[in-house]
């Protein structure tokens, strides 16, 4: 529960931009929490279609991948991926022509008239899934199992840096507002809560200005993680998830504001999830800003969009600076996941330290999961997996607080998050 | 096969990637600096001697906890803050009157046998600085009772604290408030100028580097355990002489805040400085010393991992976690 340094000052003034289509698209065949797509529906030398779903998988927790391009499959092989390190990808060489796969609508579809069932088909077919940053699978998270009341439009974008959720409120509160409608016809509810932090006012006037009857809106004062679903449940309706749980567990759906506006326009203008806005940013980019982006595009061509590097990055991090993931090439491709991509300079490198803890305990006083870093990590270092795990490891956010704020800059998140694969063993 | 290029100059690390302007070092001088207004005050009301004690009390910190650094084969950290910590602290706890030896060997004990021996920094159990006190007490009492007067009053060569004043019943007059604020009376160096040491706990607590919980409860506790319960009656004590009078001001600022020896939990803290207070009300009220602060924070330091234990906060999720076993 901290409120950090933003940083958001470099793009969220910055309206979104269409990327230049690339020469060559590296599209992962795992975005998504779960199994790979393991049914390859494309061969090397097939000419594809932008929106053409390429793979998809017989059974299990996956959502299918498209063509993020039209052209011509060059190769299906391992490539880098931002989160897994590698993994298999389809690569797809650009024709430059665009050609898509499906048609927009000429009128607003009469969408009262679709059950449920057949939106969740739409969303599964277009490979909707978190956009947050978590990827699970929007069609699973639609199903829930237990009865629900409650759906939270987080428009919270609690990490530093980032702004696409911002951009996407402002350009696009209508479009974001009918998606959260459909999220609403699914789940066969008619209460929605919207809620954006108090350091997004243009957001909030915005919202202000075209909230429905029966949607209500939900300022919040700005912290981290305020964002994470746990968190902001708490914050909205005092309520808290159950350890281990899940939101519907207390009859509450979360959803980003990203995926709110990819079901919208998978529902509303048939397009499957192939692009999506990404805020390129830090005090290396020449010009940092929000861009509309194909899946696929790696980070070396991105950044031309941005007019270069102003210094060297000394480090290059796919989401957030709290919880994103700092990547060893510039050949990583963008994925459905990546929020933003930021950029450090050396200066701006955290440097930690092989210190003991001296039990300050401020990593209890700000822990959100109101778990204690300072023993499990201390346990951790010991390799006593029993204390870590009776110390509740396994309720740990991975959130990232904990090593912020050390003055001992010892790294707790990432002994807490060793603990937790030592106890799953 | 088309192959991706790695850069070797990218810096991989797990997150996160951003840190607070906060460092361990830094609380640490922040503290020295904070304790050295009343050793500032200590050394204008005893004369060169408290500085002379103060001064070995450091030295003989620093030199001992390199010597242990050096022996253990462990990396040398004289200059992060903790060690003239203790040796200031140390110093403070002495009367103006006793060798400079005293400190030395006082100093010495505090680092080797309250800090360095438990594994450093981080693991001791006890704050060194009452350790090497409570050493000096058990070995040297003579010596660690002979207080010294203020350098201006006519009896300045042995006097008593205003505590023991009272404790043994003595004829002599007893301070004022104001003297017990500002400091005019005897006693420990760095225990005596309330005024001083206030103006250095406050700093502490406005730079959030401790937490008011722990010299609140402590402070709140002893004055008003000691209003109710006075020698005879009830409700007849004196809240701010008790306060006032002994080493709790700087023991419950500076010394039972001790990141190392404290509980963790906002609720462990106030557990720990009550009992810092219910304890040095009942060795002040019914012990062998006039005094009871120190003994007090060594016996809370104890109990330091029971607290911890018993005070852990509840986990998110955890009532409903409860609700369904």
């Amino acid at each position: 529960m901290v409120r950090l340094a933003e940083h958001k000052e470099l793009t969220e003034n910055k309206a979104i931009q269409n990327a230049k289509l690339t020469v060559k698209v590296y599209i992962p065949l795992v975005q998504h929490f779960g199994r790979p797509c393991d049914k390859i529906l494309v061969k090397p030398n097939d000419l594809v279609k932008t929106g053409q779903m390429i793979a998809t998988s017989e059974s299990g927790l996956f959502s299918p991948v498209h063509a993020s391009a039209s052209g011509k499959v060059s190769v299906i092989t391992d490539w880098l991926h931002p989160v897994l390190g590698r993994a298999k990808a389809v690569i797809i060489e650009s024709d430059g022509r665009d050609e898509k796969n499906y048609n927009e609508p000429a009128a607003r579809k009469e969408i009262d008239a679709y059950s449920a069932e057949k939106i969740r088909e739409i969303i599964f077919n277009a490979g909707i899934v978190g956009m947050g940053g978590a990827g699970f699978p929007t069609h699973i998270k639609l199903k829930p199992s237990k009865p629900v009341d409650t759906f939270i439009l987080n428009g919270a974008e609690c990490e530093p840096y980032l702004t696409t959720d911002h951009r996407l409120m402002v350009e696009h509160a209508n479009e974001i507002i009918e998606g959260a409608k459909i999220v609403l016809k699914v789940l066969g509810i008619d209460n929605c809560i919207v809620a954006i932090e108090d350091n997004k006012p243009e957001a909030v006037e915005i919202f202000k200005k075209h909230l429905p009857a029966g949607f209500k809106l939900k300022i919040l004062k700005t912290y981290y993680p305020q964002g994470g679903e746990k968190q902001l449940i708490k914050e909205i309706l005092n309520k808290e998830v159950p350890s281990g749980g899940l939101p519907f567990d207390i009859g509450v759906v979360v959803q980003n504001v990203a995926t709110v506006f990819a079901i919208y326009e998978a529902v509303d203008k048939n397009k499957p999830l192939y692009e999506r806005v990404v805020s390129v940013t830090g005090s290396c980019i020449e010009n940092p800003g929000n861009f509309l982006v194909r899946i696929g595009t790696t980070v070396r061509d991105l950044i031309q969009e941005c007019g270069g590097f102003k210094k060297e990055p000394a480090k290059v991090v796919f989401g957030g600076p709290m919880m994103g993931i700092a990547q060893f090439s510039l050949d990583v491709p963008v994925i459905k996941t990546t929020s933003g991509i930021v950029f450090f300079s050396k200066e701006e490198l955290v440097v930690r330290e092989d210190r003991v803890c001296c039990r300050c305990a401020r990593c209890i006083d700000v822990c959100p999961a109101r778990i204690m870093p300072a023993i499990i990590t201390m346990a951790a270092e010991k390799e006593r997996w029993d204390i870590a795990k009776d110390y509740d490891a396994l309720d740990c956010i991975e959130c990232g607080l904990c090593s912020y704020i050390c003055p001992a800059k010892r790294d707790l998140v990432h002994l807490i998050k060793y603990a937790k694969s030592r106890i799953k063993k | 096969m088309p192959s991706p290029e790695l850069r070797n100059n990218l810096v991989v690390s797990s997150g996160p990637h951003i840190e607070i302007d906060d460092h361990i070092v830094r609380r640490m001088w922040a503290t020295f600096f904070a304790l050295l207004p009343a050793g500032i005050a200590g050394i204008y009301i005893f004369g060169i001697n408290a500085f002379n004690i103060i001064c070995v009390s450091v030295i003989s910190a620093l030199v001992t906890e390199w010597i242990f650094q050096k022996i253990r084969g462990k990396k040398v950290t004289i200059l992060d803050g903790s060690a003239i910590i203790t040796g200031l602290l140390l110093g403070y706890n002495l009367s103006s009157g006793v060798p400079l030896w005293i400190a030395a060997v006082g100093s010495f004990f505090s680092i080797a046998i309250g800090k360095q021996i438990f594994g450093g920094l981080g693991f001791n159990i006890f704050n060194p600085a009452l350790v090497g006190r409570a050493f000096l007490m058990a070995s040297w009492p003579k010596y660690m009772t002979a207080w010294v007067n203020p350098r201006w009053q006519v009896d300045a060569i042995t006097s008593a604290t205003p505590l023991g004043i009272i404790k043994e019943k003595l004829n002599y007059p007893l301070p004022s408030y104001w003297d017990l604020f500002i400091g005019n009376r005897g006693g420990c160096i760095g225990e005596i100028c309330v005024a001083a040491l206030l103006l250095g706990g406050i700093y502490l607590l406005i730079k959030r580097y401790i937490s008011w919980q722990i010299p609140v409860s402590f402070i709140l506790t002893l004055g008003i355990f000691s209003w109710v319960f006075p020698g005879s009656g009830l409700l007849k004590g004196d809240f701010l002489f008790s306060i006032l009078a002994g080493g709790a001001i700087l023991g419950a600022f500076f010394m039972a805040t001790d990141y190392v020896t404290a509980p963790l939990t906002k609720k462990g803290k106030i557990i720990f400085g009550t009992g810092c207070g219910l304890l040095t009300f009942v060795i002040r009220r019914w012990g062998g010393y006039p005094e009871g602060v120190s003994y007090a924070i060594l016996m809370m330091n104890a109990a330091t991992p029971l607290i911890d234990r018993f005070s852990r906060p509840k986990k998110y999720g955890w009532k409903k976690a409860k609700a369904k076993q």
